[in-house]
């Protein structure tokens, strides 16, 4: 029983030996790993600080402005101006379609009644 | 264990055969073993002790160990933990009052060389200049043939220049990363961000530090860690402060003036929403302050806030305000206005003679010199100091920019009654626009104090009461009419109802003798819309000269009074204010008999 016990516990000493190893270069691998996702989220950063930066340089007002200036013949911008404000109410209502017709009936009137070719009898 | 008996017979029988006590041997024997007993568990309580000692030990050991460690060792990040920084550069960026960036970092490097491992010292210098050419061949050379073992040649490279150097090719041109400040709109605001440069340097990196402006004033914060980052948000609109800067260079070319600011303030929260200085500059190539010349006319000076001038006949409405708040006159009481006004050896003129007297209000409207000074010495010159140091013209404005500390208003030491006077309608007394921009806030916001800010603030400023509601109100309606068929006619923008006041200047004489005859100082401060002021705009031009007719003209109705219009007429849309008519004077009762 006795020698039973001790094997067991050195088979135990050895198995946690293995998942202590384990872990230990799953650890490293995962600071590693981190270590990377870190450094790529710094480049990503100070490269969409130089981004926002070109944004902002590309859309300068001074250059938008020149570039609505030669651009005049297609797009047409002009400064804001007072008189470019609306009122509600000069905002037309949309047209409305009319509703579709889903069983036609013949309504035409023929003078005095008279009967279709089917026989039918129009009422005026 | 052998125990020894207490009583042993040998020792007993023999002891009865002497005649002594045998319980005698038994005591001793109890005693015996009881020491025996003492000293076996004495052995005990000391090896105990020792094994605790050694735990003790050991545990204080370990944690000294661990903090002389932790403070010997260099700190670093807690590796497995995702930070949550958002730190990308030593200086936070800058935006506007919606979040559109004025001022950012970029990385870039500088190019410096070390001459020892140089290899061919003349094709570096030669090449060098083709990249460069605003280097000397032969200076490069010297420094590289002598004795210098590091020099910097470049702060900046772009990296079309930084790959031009790496195909010369030299072991001795090498590259130290760098932050730069970088401003992407140019002009813009350049008066207000001021500038930035490197302070300390090392090889590897350097420190940039504010210059001017809200860079220097908000310095610490911008570098400060703690914020996390956090951009400083000015209260500034970039999209009507480039218009600003726009129609007011337009103008000021128009008119061949020397130069011009404007400032447009929100009455309640005191905010600057734009500020121009003309003459400007680009703040990513700051002009160094000028050693010769003037310095007010260098583009660094922000004429805005460190220019200080008689601001005109701008101020009578201060007199005016005044003096319906202390109830001497209402908006129809007559005034004496039979000129040339004698006052000791001083004579007092209008502009034009307008008749023995006018109503309060006409002495606004037609900006009557003789009336106005009637009613500062009413008023006394006691009461004239506090209304005037209550609106702020006795100290520097507190906005927040390293310039604004230094613009001390220039009033008169000895404050007579011809000052008194003369102040009442803008002379004697020097302010820079942005105190007449806060004076006219206060007065025209219902009365409180403001205070201008460059920062962005959700709610009004509560300052102390300076007028009533109803003097505010009853002023800012004579300003209304100085525009309706006064001296402004020109400043009307149909549909935002401007008030204000125009206010011509003489400048004086640079030797402070007088003035000169054909130098004005003219400045326009406007209100928009009257009936419920939200915004003013100050506009002054330096030296302004109309020429369309036969006479060159130069007050401010003519030459400021249409650029402020002008750029009424394009803020006024891009700051959301739609157009209206003005609320119509409730019916009256009219007389009528037949």
């Amino acid at each position: 029983m006795r020698g039973f016990l001790y094997v067991i516990s050195a088979l135990a000493v050895v198995a946690l030996a293995f998942w202590a190893y384990q872990q230990n270069y799953a650890t490293q691998q995962a600071l590693r790993e981190v270590r990377g996702l870190q450094n790529h989220i710094a480049t990503q950063r100070s490269r969409l600080a130089v981004l926002r930066a070109e944004w902002a340089y590309l859309n300068r007002p001074e250059r938008l402005r020149d570039l609505a200036e030669i651009n005049f013949d297609r797009l047409g911008l002009l400064p804001l101006m007072p008189d470019q404000f609306g009122v509600l109410d000069q905002v037309a209502y949309p047209q409305q379609d009319p509703l579709p017709i889903t069983n036609p009936i013949e309504t035409r009137a023929r003078e005095g009644g008279e009967q279709t070719p089917d026989g039918e009898v129009q009422l005026p | 264990m052998i125990r020894t008996p207490l009583r042993p017979l040998a020792r007993v029988l023999k002891a009865r055969q002497t005649g002594e006590n045998p319980d005698a041997i038994e005591r001793e024997n109890i005693r015996l073993r009881h020491e025996e007993m003492r000293d076996r568990s004495r052995v005990r309580a000391q090896g105990r002790l020792l094994v605790l000692s050694v735990f003790f030990l050991g545990a204080f050991m370990t944690v000294g160990l661990r903090m002389g460690h932790l403070a010997a060792s260099e700190p670093t990040e807690p590796q497995a933990r995702a930070t949550s920084s958002k730190i990308v550069a030593q200086r936070a960026d800058i935006v506007d009052r919606n979040g559109r960036l004025l001022a950012t970092n970029l990385e870039t490097h500088a190019l410096y060389a070390q001459p020892p491992i140089m290899i061919d010292k003349e094709r570096a210098a030669r090449e060098l200049v083709k990249i460069f050419p605003d280097l000397d061949e032969k200076d490069l050379l010297e420094d590289f043939i002598g004795k210098r073992k590091f020099l910097w040649i470049k702060k900046k490279l772009s990296p079309e220049q930084k790959q031009a150097v790496h195909d010369i090719g030299d072991p001795g041109l090498l590259f130290g990363t760098r932050e730069m400040r970088l401003y992407p709109n140019g002009k813009l605001a350049s008066h207000i961000l001021g500038g930035a440069a490197f302070g300390r340097e090392g090889v590897h990196s350097a420190e940039v530090i504010g210059v001017a402006g809200v860079e220097k004033r908000f310095d610490d914060f911008l570098r400060d860690p703690a914020n996390d980052g956090a951009p400083l948000r000015l209260s500034i609109d970039m999209t009507v402060q480039a218009a600003a800067e726009r129609v007011l260079y337009g103008g000021m070319k128009l008119l061949n003036a020397r130069g011009a600011a404007s400032v447009l303030m929100d009455v309640r929260t005191g905010e600057i929403i734009s500020m121009v200085s003309l003459p400007d500059f680009d703040p990513n190539i700051r002009p160094r302050p000028p050693t010769e010349g003037e310095p007010g006319d260098s583009p660094i000076f922000n004429r805005a806030v460190q220019g200080l001038y008689e601001l005109g006949s701008t101020f009578k409405i201060f007199t005016a305000a005044q003096a319906l708040e202390l109830g001497l006159v209402n908006p129809s009481t007559m005034i004496d206005t039979k000129g040339p006004m004698v006052y000791g050896r001083h004579r007092i003129r209008d502009f034009r003679n307008y008749g023995p007297q006018l109503s309060v209000e006409d002495v606004i409207v037609k900006s009557s010199n003789i009336g106005t000074a009637h009613m500062a010495l009413d008023i006394g010159a006691k009461r004239q100091q506090d209304f005037l140091r209550q609106l702020g013209f006795f100290d520097p404005t507190q906005v927040e920019l390293t310039e604004a500390p230094g613009a001390q208003p220039l009033v008169p030491r000895q404050w007579k009654d011809i000052s008194t006077m003369t102040i009442s309608y803008g002379h004697g007394l020097s302010a820079s626009p942005l105190h007449l921009a806060a004076g006219y806030a206060s007065l025209l916001n219902g009365g409180t104090k403001v205070k201008p800010t460059l920062i962005k603030r959700d709610a009004p400023q509560r300052g102390p009461r300076v007028v009533s509601e109803q003097t505010s109100k009853t002023s800012a309606t004579m300003l209304r009419k100085v525009v309706t068929k006064g001296t402004a006619s020109f400043g009307e923008v149909e549909g935002y109802h401007v008030g204000g006041k125009t206010g011509t200047a003489d400048k004086p004489l640079t030797n402070g003798r007088g003035y000169y005859d054909d130098k004005v100082i003219s400045t326009f401060a406007s209100i928009f819309p009257a009936h419920d002021p939200k915004y003013v705009l100050i506009v002054t031009l330096d030296e302004p000269t109309e020429t369309s007719g036969p006479k060159p003209r130069r007050t401010a109705g003519w030459t400021a009074v249409p650029v402020a219009s002008e750029m009424t007429r394009r803020m006024a849309p891009l700051l959301g204010l739609r157009p209206e008519i003005a609320p119509a004077e409730p019916a009256k009762v009219t007389l009528t008999s037949n």
